[in-house]
């Protein structure tokens, strides 16, 4: 491990995270981890990590940072510019950098979250069996928190790529003006009859309440049906859970929450919670009905889509 | 007397990872028994495609990998296990003892608590350290017990306004359940004390003294030995 990157501007929310933390949530500790796993999956595949390395999670607007050793670098994610010693570089694609350039990340464009790996992966110490920042509880990452200027990053050693690796077009992911989410109804369904179908029907924006810990949406409200309980005995929560508190607005849970009170309408697809981690306050989504049967054809063939980009970039 | 178990599972589908198995429709000893024997089982049979198990009061959400199974063969996988269940033993709780230092500084909500029931502070401690709480749930933070038992007299609604930052340690009252804030965060809940132990130790292979199923007595202690206790768990 060596000292590799020094924060020269961290960014409003920029993190250290890794696919989670698992087998703590029933203690209180959500997962945590990349929010957009596929960015962060193929940043890591274009510089020659596995795919679980630690990466910089960044909102919003992007960290300068100093090379202190030489590095293969990649950005993926939301259309953020990037340059190095300020001569533009392209995202979705291995970046050498030298030991004294700078590394800048510009505000998104369109999308939310980028996903920056270096070659050998972020290297802060596990707690409890990951890398993820769980700012709420100052736990993981780098220092339990966001960056800071000055901070100090170290990376683990490895070699640069004997040849530069990049994402065909195909595969890179697009940014609609209306996002569309497929959805199974459940965990509580059976709590809702007319507001399924408002929810199917109708377009719901990003309110600025949207973080790690989930988006709270506004459009029509969706009203629990007649004689049943307005909230639930606390139950644990899955990412892409649907929840309807008391002002029938919903809120899409995301990765830093463990349990709920309240009934969940649907659960948002897994392979579609990176276009939630995209997702910007101000922006429509939809939501679109599918089975659990569709759901789990759509996850194979998601995961089947991933092996191949893999065995594409790793031959390289 | 209904104990709120039901005699069938039920099953929710929650997501596509995710099966939540519902036990009963109540917080009640006997439903928390069952949804621990079911996770035990679980947990020492390890079938394949269980990625996650998560007990609650009334439920248990499996997290499993729909590439190796289907949630219909964890179902029936389920269902079979329920004729087994009684021969299940599920290991003794633990009973731990948090040291708390009652009212001042560490209990701002004290005082509306004792006025709300027409006690003395005094009486306040007396009845709330008495009883050992069961615990029924671990969670909303790292390692927060929700504890059921605590007796009727001590029922006090939560804030109308939440507090932005309730500190690490701090001991409260939400309506008919009681628990202990860990760590620092956002919360609603009653705060009559506050206990000098670190209860969340990220760096310990152990980071939690507790888990849900065991049970937590409250130890009053005066001021001076909160201090005393607070640096030593600051060494």
């Amino acid at each position: 491990m060596m000292d590799a990157l020094k924060v020269l501007a961290p960014g409003p929310y920029t993190t250290v995270q890794d696919p989670g933390r698992f087998g703590y949530q029933q203690v209180g500790i959500p997962v945590s981890g990349s929010l957009d796993a596929f960015s962060s999956q193929i940043a890591n595949l274009l510089v020659g990590n596995p795919p679980e390395s630690a990466v910089l999670e960044i909102t919003i607007l992007g960290p300068r940072l100093c090379a202190l050793i030489d590095f293969d670098m990649a950005l993926c994610g939301a259309e953020m510019d990037l340059s190095v010693n300020d001569a533009p570089a392209n995202r979705w694609e291995t970046v050498r950098v030298k030991a004294g350039e700078t590394i800048a990340v510009g505000q998104a464009k369109t999308g939310c979250r980028g996903y920056l790996a270096v070659g050998g992966g972020i290297d802060v110490p596990l707690v409890m069996g990951s890398r993820s920042t769980y700012v709420g509880a100052s736990l993981g990452g780098y220092q339990g928190r966001c960056l800071q200027t000055g901070d100090i990053l170290k990376i683990h050693a490895k070699p640069p790529l004997p040849r530069t690796r990049r994402l065909p077009e195909a595969w890179i992911p697009g940014s609609p003006s209306e996002i569309t989410l497929r959805v199974i109804p459940g965990p509580q369904d059976d709590f809702f009859d007319a507001a399924l179908d408002i929810l199917f029907q109708s377009p719901y924006m990003v309110t600025p309440k949207a973080d790690r810990m989930g988006y709270r949406l506004q459009g029509p409200a969706l009203e629990i049906k007649e004689g049943m309980p307005r909230s639930i005995i606390s139950e644990p929560t899955m990412p892409g859970g649907i929840q309807i508190p008391a002002d029938r607005q919903p809120i899409i849970l995301l990765v830093e929450q463990t349990v709920g009170g309240y009934a969940k309408i649907g659960t948002v697809i897994t392979p579609d919670l990176p276009r939630v981690a995209q997702a910007t306050p101000g922006d429509t989504l939809r939501f679109q009905r599918v089975t659990l049967e569709d759901a789990h054809r759509i996850y194979k063939d998601h995961r089947n889509r991933f092996q191949e980009i893999t065995e594409y970039l790793s031959a390289r | 007397m209904n104990t709120g178990v039901f005699e069938k599972a039920r099953f929710r589908i929650a997501g596509d990872r995710g099966l939540l198995v519902e036990y009963g429709d109540c917080i009640h000893p006997d439903v928390l028994h069952k949804v621990r024997s079911v996770a035990l089982l679980l947990t020492q049979e390890a079938p394949a495609g269980i990625l996650e198990i998560l007990p609650t009061y009334r439920s248990l959400l499996i997290v499993y990998d729909p590439l190796v199974v289907t949630p219909g063969t964890l179902a029936r996988l389920l269902e079979k296990m329920e004729t087994r269940l009684s021969g299940i033993r599920i290991p003794d709780p633990k009973c731990v003892e948090i040291p708390v230092c009652y009212g001042g500084d560490f209990g701002p909500d004290m005082d509306f608590v004792a006025q709300t029931h027409g006690l003395e502070t005094e009486d306040v401690i007396r009845i709330h350290s008495a009883p050992e709480y069961l615990i029924y749930m671990v969670g909303f933070t790292p390692g927060f017990p929700f504890l059921g038992g605590l007796p009727e007299i001590l029922h006090t609604p939560r804030l109308e306004t939440p507090r932005t930052r309730v500190p690490e340690g701090s001991v409260g009252i939400a309506n008919n359940q009681t628990g202990v804030y860990p760590v620092a965060s956002p919360g609603g809940w009653r705060i009559i004390g506050r206990t000098p132990l670190n209860l969340f130790r990220p760096k310990d292979p152990n980071p939690f003294f507790y888990q849900a199923g065991d049970r937590i007595r409250f130890r009053p202690i005066p001021e001076r030995e909160y201090h005393r206790i607070r640096q030593e768990e600051s060494a």
